[in-house]
């Protein structure tokens, strides 16, 4: 039987350069293959490494789930390890991707259009020449609001003086601090005793 | 350069048709010459696929923009590869003379 077929991962910046290569007397003496690094472990690995975005957050924006990105990130990871450590060249190449682009908005002819040059800055609106054009919200930015609304439905709560906030994903709550008693905070409800009320709520 | 814009009919006077893959007719407009030309689209009446079948016969016209009411899931990775920009017109009473005014603004 032939695998599930892979759902297609959205790059929005593709690399600039197109790899690298080793230096040093080593380097030169032999010539090994090179490591071929896909454009969504560069993406995966840009938007956690980079732009230092949790693995729920980078999934979203990626378009695949987080156990995903989760495998996308640590196979991006062992290549650079394996790049590294046997001075190997790596190449970014292939993968299953597309190229998300921006969108904008026209105020004046009420239109929609994207930019497929991304180095030229958008001034004009393509249809009525317009200069009134605005950046549409792309669907990864809507996406990652829906997901920042889920987020808030937990809270992290400080044990001494009871200060909430809410609590987001891939954020311990161990890891915030209080702001008035310097106190490390808590979840409010622990994940697993919710699960539980849950699964007795379906009992009866 | 060349626009393509789908139409519900094959004159000038028809109004924008708001799919791109299952249009009756692409319009290829020159806005240097003016020239206008218009194409039936074979892949109107396909299973599935009619979008990718739809860019072939847009794309062999060397367009670089193409105005329609909505791009299909299959359709806007193929164009961004193709750096063909797209321009989603949301209103479907515009007609396609309406269109090539405002392109030539």
């Amino acid at each position: 039987m032939s695998p599930r077929s892979k759902r297609l991962r959205k790059v929005i910046n593709p690399p600039l350069i197109k790899g690298f290569k080793p230096y040093g007397p080593e380097a030169v003496k032999e010539k090994k293959e090179a490591v071929n690094l896909h454009f969504e472990e560069y993406e995966a690995l840009r938007l956690c490494d980079y732009d230092k975005y949790n693995h729920h957050e980078a999934s979203g924006i990626m378009g695949v789930s987080r156990p995903t990105f989760t495998r996308i990130y640590s196979s991006a990871r062992q290549k650079i390890a394996l790049a590294f450590v046997e001075g190997r060249q790596i190449a970014i190449e292939g993968g299953k991707v597309y190229f998300d682009s921006d969108w904008y908005h026209c105020t004046s002819c009420k239109c929609f259009f994207n930019n497929p040059e991304k180095d030229q800055k958008v001034e004009n609106c393509p249809l009525c020449g317009s200069n009134s054009v605005a950046e549409a919200e792309s669907e990864a930015e809507v996406s990652t609001a829906e997901m920042k609304a889920d987020e808030c439905a937990d809270f992290c709560v400080c044990p001494q003086c009871g200060y909430e906030q809410p609590h987001r994903h891939g954020k311990p709550c161990s890891h915030q601090v209080c702001p008035t008693c310097n106190e490390h905070l808590k979840r409010k409800s622990s994940p697993n005793s919710q699960q539980f009320r849950h699964r007795e709520g379906k009992k009866h | 350069m060349k626009v393509a814009i789908t139409s519900t009919g094959n004159s000038h006077k028809s109004l924008i048709d708001p799919r791109f893959g299952r249009c009756a007719y692409f319009v290829i407009y020159d806005t240097e010459t003016k020239v206008i030309a218009f194409i039936p689209n074979k892949a109107r009446d396909a299973e599935e696929g009619a979008g990718p079948q739809a860019l072939q016969q847009v794309a062999s016209h060397e367009v670089k923009k193409i105005v329609s009411g909505e791009f299909g899931m299959k359709i806007k990775p193929l164009l961004d590869s193709l750096k063909i920009q797209m321009i989603v017109v949301k209103d479907p009473d515009k007609r396609i003379m309406d269109i090539m005014e405002m392109l030539d603004h």
